[in-house]
Parts: structure tokens; C-alpha cells; sequence
């Protein structure tokens, strides 16, 4: 179908394509589901829609209404799209060292956004956001990291979808960040494939996004459940760029650096299950293309020096 | 056994401010251990009083989440590579 009453409704249905450079053999092969082209570029249009819709579902949200939101970017780009359509305002707390792209197109979209400090990444916007929410309850928080529309937009969309273009599918890899993608398309995959594996791929940043006060002031998303995994990758700077590079390089796709830290994930299944001689179809998110990173400095000059311009930024 | 053992900025206290320090033994809980006969205090920091390891620190043996993995069992072996961080907010 090409034809849609409005771009809202053109969400999902994204193509899911083959990388049969990147793929060790045609008995083990990689498949990339391309989140970008969805209406604001990003897989979290899917999540933001699902939010909103519930909470206009359950009567908490009415035109004219505020919505708060702490995220570093994405999530914040598709509240907007949809805010502007439906009436709504947006405030969203973000912090600092995120990519200039993400602000502008914040901006663009007439989303106000609050700054947080660099120093511990999204925990300090998520800390600020919760702030904010207590002392403005007329605003609305749809909270991405535990609000179940978020995940239940996988469960019923991504997840489907990705079952219904590879049946023959052996292992999900997806971002690690609200958990919604791995949460939804995850428990919708263990019900269908038994033996599926469910793989979370997690960036690792630099020592600022990690400059807690003190143990205790660490965050899990409530959406998290350990027992939809069954592993968890932890993927530097370097890493996702050598992969975000060469998914450019042999399949043509340019896509951001999340997907990078995804790829080198999928790829280490991949040599496993090689190593292992079983038969694979591994299923991988696009989360994004890399048009808002290219300030970052991740896509031109050698690899250290990319990796260098990443630390201290959130990257994913 | 040398495994290189990354530790992250919040306990550098316990490691006289060094990002990387050298432990062995042949599990994690091994290697904690040993990490601890040499600096004083951090196996507090990283094992919670149920003898689990504690809620918000994430302990990874080649980049792989122990949680998945055996958890303080995690077997190690000369060479590996051990990343300790604290759980933050992503996304």
C-alpha cells in the first residue's frame, strides 16, 4: 500500500532487507528492518504514537494539552510530529551533549526544550523530568522507559511485521535503551518461534554519561525484563562506527550510530551460530540513519579519531 | 591468570584512582575476590548483602552481560577482558 489519509498513517510496514555482503554464508544470514523510513526517520515514531494514542485513549490527554518527555532525541523528534498534528505542546528535557541536529529539528517541529547536564547522560534528564512532572501536574508525562504503549507498540507491530517477512527467523538483535523494542518484539517472537533468541545490543558511552554521585542513583528502565533476553551486548564507540561504516561500505545503507553498536552485535551472533555450524536468520534494527550525527565527527576520518569526537556524547 | 578489569570512574576510590587494574581467578566471584585482597572495599560495592551482584552494577566479561552468562559463576579465563559500569538510563 503507497497511499495514506495522512503521514501519521503511513507508520510501520518498513522494508526488511537482506545484507548479503555482510552475511558469513547463505546458510547464516543477516536481515535489516529499516526503521528510518518511517515518518520522522527514527523506530521510536512506532512507541510515540502508541503513548499518545493511549493517552488519548484513557482521557489524559486533550488538545491544547502539554506533554513532557525526557529523551535524547528521537522519541522527543516523533512526539513532535505527531503534537504538531494533533494540537499538543511539547517540552523536552534532553541533555546537553546530544547532537545539534536533534535540537534543531526539536525546534523545528515547535517542541520547547529543557536542557539537562551532560554529566550522567539520560538518568539525569529522566531525574529533571520526574521533577518537572511533580511540580506541573496539568502536564502530561507519556514516560518511554515505563509506559507499556511503548513496548506494546513492538508486540503488536515491529514484531509482526517481522515475523510475517521472515518466518524462518533464529534471533532478534535490537537496541538497548527503553527496552520497548526488545520488550515488544521480543515477547511476541517467543510466543511464535519456539527456540527464538532475543538479543540486546547495548551502547557503551564515555565516562560522563556514567558520572553517577553515588551506586544507588543507578536507573533500570521499569519496561526491562531480563527474562525476554537471552544475552546482552555491551558495544563502544569504535565498534559501532567500524560497523556503521561498513554497512555503508558493502550494503549501501547509511544509517546512524545505534545501529552500528546493533550490527557489531548481530555479526558476533552470526560467527557463533557459524562456529556452532546451525543454520541462522537473524532479524536487526535499523533504529535510524545517520543524516542527525553527522556533527558528531563519527563519519569522517580514521576510526580513533571518530571514536574520540563520540566520548562524552550520547551517541545512541 | 592476568584479566584486565575496567573500573568505572564512581569506584576509582577503591583502585587509588586507576581506570584499569590486572585480577585473577578462575569466576568472577573469584576475580572479585582477588580484586578485593588488593582493593579494599570494592567487593562491597559490587555484591549486594543477598550475595547477588548488586541491582544497579552491570559486570560484562567480553562485552557480555554476566547476567546472561552465569553471573558471579561466569567462568574466566587468561585474556578476558572484564568492563564494570553502573546502570544508567538510555535511550
Amino acid at each position: 500500500m503507497a497511499r495514506f489519509a495522512s503521514l501519521i498513517d503511513s507508520l510501520g510496514g518498513t522494508p526488511l532487507v537482506g545484507l548479503p555482503a555482510l552475511s558469513p554464508t547463505p546458510e547464516v544470514r543477516l536481515w535489516a528492518k529499516l526503521e528510518d523510513r518511517n515518518p520522522t526517520g527514527s523506530v521510536k515514531d512506532r512507541a510515540a504514537f502508541f503513548m499518545i494514542q493511549a493517552a488519548e485513549d484513557e482521557g489524559r490527554l486533550k488538545p491544547g494539552n502539554t506533554i513532557l518527555e525526557p529523551t535524547s532525541g528521537n522519541t522527543g523528534i516523533s512526539l513532535a510530529m505527531i503534537a504538531r498534528q494533533r494540537g499538543y505542546k511539547l517540552i523536552c528535557v534532553m541533555p546537553e551533549n546530544t547532537s545539534i541536529e536533534r535540537r534543531q529539528l526539536l525546534e523545528m517541529y515547535g517542541a520547547r526544550i529543557i536542557s539537562s547536564p551532560a554529566e550522567g547522560g539520560s538518568n539525569e534528564a529522566v531525574a529533571v523530568a520526574k521533577k518537572l512532572a511533580a511540580e506541573h501536574p496539568d502536564w502530561e508525562m507519556l514516560y518511554q522507559y515505563g509506559n507499556p504503549a511503548n513496548a506494546r507498540a513492538h508486540y503488536e507491530t515491529t514484531g509482526p511485521e517481522i515475523l510475517a517477512d521472515l518466518p524462518t527467523i533464529t534471533h532478534f538483535v535490537g537496541g538497548l535503551g527503553t527496552a520497548g523494542t526488545l520488550m515488544g518484539v521480543g515477547r511476541f517472537l517467543r510466543e511464535k518461534v519456539p527456540g527464538v533468541a532475543i538479543v540486546a545490543a547495548e551502547p557503551r558511552y564515555g565516562e560522563l554519561v556514567y558520572g553517577l554521585r553515588n551506586i544507588d542513583e543507578g536507573f533500570i528502565p521499569e519496561l526491562y525484563d531480563p527474562t525476554v533476553l537471552t544475552t546482552r551486548f555491551s558495544v563502544g564507540p569504535s565498534d559501532a562506527i567500524r560497523r556503521v561504516r561498513e554497512l555503508i561500505d558493502h550494503e549501501g545503507i547509511f544509517a546512524g550510530i545505534s545501529t552500528g553498536a546493533i550490527l557489531h552485535a548481530a555479526l558476533g551472533v552470526a560467527e557463533r551460530v557459524l562456529a556452532a555450524g546451525r543454520r541462522a536468520d537473524i532479524a536487526l534494527i535499523v533504529c535510524d540513519g545517520g543524516w542527525k550525527y553527522l556533527s558528531t565527527g563519527a563519519y569522517g576520518g580514521t576510526l580513533d579519531q571518530a571514536a574520540d569526537a563520540l566520548d562524552g556524547q550520547l551517541w545512541a | 591468570m592476568a584479566i584486565e578489569v575496567r573500573i568505572p570512574t564512581i569506584l576509582r576510590s577503591h583502585t587509588g584512582g586507576e581506570k584499569t587494574v590486572q585480577g585473577s581467578g578462575d569466576s568472577l566471584s573469584a576475580l572479585i575476590n582477588d580484586l578485593d585482597s588488593r582493593h579494599g572495599g570494592i567487593k562491597g560495592r559490587l555484591i549486594a548483602d543477598d550475595g547477588a551482584l548488586h541491582r544497579f552494577v552491570n559486570v560484562y566479561v567480553n562485552d557480555e552481560d554476566v547476567r546472561f552468562t552465569g553471573a558471579l559463576d561466569t567462568p574466566l579465563k587468561d585474556g578476558d577482558s572484564v568492563t564494570v559500569l553502573p546502570a544508567v538510563a538510555g535511550g
